[in-house]
């Protein structure tokens, strides 16, 4: 669909980034020494962090692609939210104290914690890297599908700005900027969201009228030259494809009634479950005349669009890959967010373990509120028709839009401000292990405190330039989509070191430096090899991929396990324990 | 004094994984029914036991709202470990 930019909307916008651009170049007088830029000198009150978790972690993926997924495609949605909640519970309760006490800077520096050694360092600084960009890409993605419709300008240049801002947060104050940004943004985000969602309940459900009510089936034609049109003729504002995304019927208990009125939280879920909906499905094919995409409605029943099964096929085909597939899944998303070096970093931004612990507690009530949330954002946007149905990730922008230009507006750039938040927690967990792991512990240059914090910097802008590259390159994907790339690539990569490393005093030093590298390059090549990256990234057929399922994690996080078990044992046991006996 | 402050941070420390250990697999079991009703019964998902939302709401917001409290639980209980109360380990 085309966009049309509101001044009012140019405006808010601007104020958001603005005043976080300038809050960090405020901030950096704070963040000059390598203790400051990378840990911001352990001084974060717990509070502070515990939202700033919720700023680092509420990402594009949570706000615009699940609530995205749960448009399109009902309940499956909302299986992320649970996943990326319980996976808070491996931090707390078993991450969160034992990692404060361990390290430095680095997540590198807790698996080290024992050993001294360049191998782990090595190995671990690699994997940040790789974590890293695979999360990275699919927030550039969001900040470019954001600023189409925002400011009006194309993908790219949204991926540019997001870049460049983030960039600047990271390289005028490190950390400190870093979790003032992410503070900020975890407190606006879930507030307006909750607004969001009041508005919602307060608007109930009421069947589809206007453009959106059309149920003719809509084709929308790239050709080979570029042009883009709508049922045979050109797209213009005018002719452009009708939102969609609306009630078809109420339940009997409102006959002879069009709306709902106001509903209260649990009686919106039940009505809804009770009413027929109108989703779009697509269909694509190429010929001469171009690509072609065919969008078709299809009336459901709230109840199955409700339940599990609507994006994840597979678990009503009685398939045992594609079951196998979803409890991957789910077991990396249990296990991929206490892996993640962006939300382990945090951990050194606090004085002591008990306010790590604190500040943990504080996330999970600030995230577990936001994914309550999920659920209604995407489903009233579901049912607000005002989806546009090339994009999923769009649909809470364009839901805030359903009410007004200015709410619009502010939900925007907050979640433009969720992207500038994320990326500048990763980009920093990525200036780190280059900066400190890299170069200062692996190839041992010796830097004095203030070339430390000019080598973070420099490794910040070019990771900021790389994440810019791909966020161009990976446009059409879904968010949430490329996010379970991420934490399957941590989960088997990191956690297992880290779990044995605090449980079992027989793990060497050869069996993480095994286990980081094993669960690295086992779950990077499954999923290169996988049907998804074959279908979507390839573009070639899913029935080629040579991997029985798409999800690596169920393999490839025991096969870290496995590896740092046997090597350990291979090699000889660390000191203290051949001290003990 | 500094030898005792430690042993004692050290006793805290065990109590405290003691209690997370015990408070993630009860999590654990209840994560884990979850997906093994998503995999092998979804049809049990899609019931109403409780009245208005179906299993799958229900479940998914209980499991959202479980991590809170046992959050808090855990909170509690180490305050209490590192006051001196039981647990020792």
């Amino acid at each position: 669909m085309l966009y049309e930019s509101s001044p009012v909307a140019i405006a808010i916008f601007a104020a958001f980034v603005l005043s976080v651009v300038g809050l960090s170049f405020y901030l950096g007088r704070k963040g000059q020494s390598a203790q400051g830029y990378y840990a911001a000198h352990g001084e974060i009150p717990w509070f502070v962090n515990g939202i700033a978790f919720a700023g680092d972690y509420l990402s594009a993926a949570s706000f615009l692609g699940i609530c995205g997924m749960i448009a399109f495609n009902g309940y499956d949605g909302f299986l992320y939210s649970i996943g990326f909640l319980a996976g808070w519970i491996v931090a707390l309760f078993v991450i969160a104290e034992p990692i404060k006490a361990l390290g430095k800077f680095t997540f590198a520096d807790a698996l080290d914690s024992r050993f001294n050694s360049r191998g782990i360092k090595l190995a671990v600084a690699i994997s940040t890297l790789v974590v890293s960009i695979f999360y990275l890409i699919p927030q550039m993605v969001g900040a470019g599908d954001l600023i189409v419709p925002l400011l009006g300008l194309p993908h790219t240049a949204g991926v540019i700005l997001v870049g460049v801002a983030v960039t600047m947060i990271v390289v005028t104050a490190g950390m400190v900027s870093t979790t003032w940004v992410q503070f900020i943004k975890g407190s606006l985000l879930v507030f307006f969201c909750g607004i969001l969602v009041a508005m919602i309940l307060n608007r109930g459900l009421s069947v589809g009228t206007g453009a959106a009510a059309d149920l003719t089936p809509q084709v929308r034609t790239v050709t080979p030259d570029g042009r883009v049109l709508v049922d045979g003729r050109p797209q213009t504002e005018e002719h452009d494809l009708r939102p969609v995304g609306t009630l078809a019927s109420l339940p009997a208990r409102y006959a002879g009634k069009t709306a709902t009125g106001p509903l209260r939280p649990l009686e919106y879920l039940s009505v809804l479950e009770d009413s027929t909906i109108v989703t779009w499905s697509s269909t694509k094919h190429t010929d001469q005349a171009g690509t072609h995409t065919t969008f078709t409605p299809v009336e459901r029943k709230g109840s199955d669009l409700l339940k599990p099964g609507g994006y994840f096929r597979g678990l009503t085909t009685g398939k045992l890959a594609d079951r196998l597939d979803f409890a991957s899944l789910m077991l990396a998303l249990f296990c991929g967010t206490a892996s993640l070096p962006h939300i382990l970093i945090r951990y050194y931004t606090v004085k002591d373990a008990a306010a790590a612990r604190k500040s943990t507690v504080v996330g999970i009530a600030a995230i577990g509120a936001f994914y309550v949330l999920t659920l209604y954002l995407g489903l009233g946007a579901m049912t607000s028709g005002a989806l546009d149905p090339t994009s999923t990730n769009m649909a809470a922008p364009l839901l805030a839009k359903s009410f007004s230009t200015t709410l619009f507006a502010i939900i925007s750039a907050i979640a433009f401000t969720t992207v500038l938040g994320t990326v500048s927690g990763l980009i920093m967990a990525g200036s780190g292990a280059v900066a400190h792991d890299l170069v200062e512990n692996v190839l041992r240059i010796p830097m004095t405190d203030h070339e430390k914090v000019r080598c973070g910097k420099i490794a910040a802008v070019v990771l900021g330039i790389v994440a810019m590259a791909l966020g161009i390159l990976f446009r059409s994907f879904n968010v949430s989509f490329l996010v379970g790339w991420a934490f399957n690539i941590a989960a088997s990569a990191n956690l297992p070191a880290l779990v044995m490393l605090l449980f079992w005093p027989r793990t060497t030093k050869q069996g993480i430096v095994a286990a980081v590298t094993v669960g690295m390059l086992s779950s990077l090549a499954w999923i290169l090899l996988s049907a998804d990256t074959f279908e979507k990234v390839y573009g070639w057929s899913r029935e080629a991929s040579i991997v029985p399922f798409s999800q690596p994690g169920l393999v490839t996080i025991p096969l870290g396990f496995f590896v740092l078990v046997v090597v350990s044992l291979l090699t000889p046991p660390p000191r203290a324990v051949r001290r003990h006996g | 004094m500094a030898g005792e402050e430690s042993r004692k941070s050290s006793r805290d420390d065990r109590g405290t994984s003691r209690i997370g250990l015990t408070l993630f697999w009860i999590y654990v079991l209840l994560y884990g029914g979850f997906i093994g009703l998503v995999l092998f019964r979804p049809d049990l998902l899609s019931q109403r036991p409780f009245g208005g939302v179906n299993l799958a709401i229900a479940y998914g917001m209980g499991l959202i709202a479980g991590a809170f409290l046992l959050a808090i639980v855990y909170m509690i209980a180490c305050r209490t470990v590192e006051r001196g109360g039981p647990p020792r380990g």
